[in-house]
């Protein structure tokens, strides 16, 4: 298991070193306007660290994609839970669902910056881009529960509460959590193109900085700390996380014996 | 024995158009075990689920006169992300009892069946077929049933493991005197039954969904 722990990690080097070489040819062949260096692209970084410019709109982003993902998710587990246990419910909020999912993102932008503008705006979409995936992988938590299971619950008459805690949750979070990775991710992608084009701050608004200014470097740098964050959170929060609650599984991503 | 604590009167059910089981008459008398067998298809399952009310013939009457069931299935039915111990606690979700108090009474059925105390913190993937089937009839003693249905709940293990949960099932019937109704297509499970000394009432289930004897 270390082994291939150990083969994955060296593999995983060789795409990046790949990617940094790719990279560095392109930024040799097109020039700097177009594909600055890796160097340049450092430096850029180096000096949005140093005056203070890198930190807040970091957290600023931060706030606006956590907040309009809490949102979302929170939103998209309760409709998803109540139209899984309700057929009733499932068919008066799936073609809403559908109906959202349908909608561009960059559609939502418009709309939000028109309805509420700035902070606000931000959140909105991300909450809007992020709520139906989670409501879709939640309703298919609740349905896939094992008939013995629900059987077996129904002979021992175990109180709903205790079904939602001990059924439903754990499985329901084997549906869901691949889908609260995703929309964590993609909660960061859809807070930087809002704010982009909202001026609410963050990371977007450095962004069209650096556009405006036509400065490639300042803009692959901020690409640069949304990956690097996106990443950091992928093996910080959300790999562990997987091991601690999927002990239970016979498969690669549990921690247990 | 003091009359039935199951009585079917006349039960019919069809699935999806199909007759399962017709004009089925069965009294399971209280303190005995009785025992159907039968090929497969032939309503055995169908029978449990009605005894337990997780069905509703569609003529006739099961009339059950027990404050608490056990069952056991086929498929132990375990929760994959509890212990054992947690999954044998979760049959007394619905009894107000202290944490300590559903741990202890967990532990103890989880003993009755045999199962080592070590293996009472494992998850059901770390223990093998027949342990998960001992986790299944723990958690249906763990409740105190009057009544106890089994729906083959040993058929998918091999022949040894198979005889020895017998016993134990056996051994608990003549400890507690347990009300219990099995449904088999093995006869030779209800011979490794009766070899034990236990007062058997036996039934056939034919194809055509009709009970001989029992």
């Amino acid at each position: 298991m270390r082994n291939r722990n150990g083969n994955a990690w060296l593999w995983g080097l060789v795409s990046i070193g790949l990617l940094l070489g790719l990279w560095e040819w392109g930024h040799r062949a097109w020039g700097p306007l177009v594909l600055p260096g890796i160097g340049d692209t450092a430096g850029a970084l180096w000096r949005m660290i140093r005056d203070g410019t890198a930190g807040p709109a970091l957290i600023g982003t931060a706030g606006h994609a956590a907040a309009g993902w809490a949102c979302g998710v929170l939103a998209g587990l309760a409709a998803g839970t109540l139209a899984g246990l309700r057929e009733a419910v499932r068919g008066a909020f799936e073609p809403v669902a559908i109906i959202l999912l349908g909608v561009p993102a960059i559609a939502w932008v418009v709309l939000a910056i028109l309805w509420f503008g700035g902070f606000w705006a931000v959140v909105f979409t991300v909450a809007v881009a992020t709520g139906p995936l989670v409501f879709a992988a939640a309703i298919h938590g609740v349905q896939s529960v094992d008939g013995g299971l629900l059987r077996m619950a129904r002979v021992y008459r175990v109180p709903f509460a205790a079904r939602l805690l001990h059924m439903y949750v754990p499985h329901m979070l084997s549906h869901v959590f691949p889908a609260l990775a995703t929309t964590l991710a993609m909660s960061w992608k859809v807070a930087v193109m809002a704010e982009l084009l909202s001026g609410a701050g963050g990371i977007g608004d450095g962004l069209a900085t650096a556009r405006a200014h036509v400065d490639t470097a300042a803009m692959m740098a901020w690409i640069v700390v949304v990956v690097a964050v996106l990443i950091a959170v992928d093996l910080v929060l959300l790999a562990p996380l997987q091991r601690r609650l999927w002990v239970w599984r016979d498969d690669a991503r549990s921690s247990g014996p | 024995m003091t009359g039935a604590m199951l009585r079917f009167a006349g039960v019919d059910f069809a699935h999806e158009g199909q007759p399962v089981l017709r004009g089925l008459d069965l009294a399971v008398p209280e303190g005995g075990i009785t025992v159907i067998s039968g090929p497969s298809g032939s309503g055995k399952s169908t029978l449990i689920a009605l005894a337990a009310g997780l069905l509703t013939p569609d003529a006739g009457r099961v009339d059950r006169r027990c404050d608490s069931l056990g069952v056991v299935f086929q498929n132990p039915a375990l929760l994959p992300w509890k212990t054992a111990q947690e999954n044998v606690a979760f049959a007394l979700s619905g009894r107000v009892l202290v944490r300590r108090d559903r741990r202890d009474r967990a532990r103890a059925a989880l003993a009755a069946v045999g199962l080592a105390p070590g293996d009472a913190d494992k998850y059901p993937r770390q223990l093998s077929g027949g342990m998960c089937q001992r986790v299944a009839l723990a958690r249906a003693l763990v409740v105190e049933p009057d009544l106890l249905l089994c729906d083959e709940p040993f058929s998918a293990l091999d022949g040894d493991l198979r005889r020895a949960l017998w016993q134990v099932l056996g051994e608990i019937h003549r400890r507690r005197g347990l009300t219990t109704l099995l449904v088999t297509h093995d006869p030779e499970e209800v011979s490794a039954l009766a070899r034990g000394g236990l007062a058997i009432s036996c039934g056939r289930l034919d194809r055509d969904g009709r009970l001989r004897g029992g």
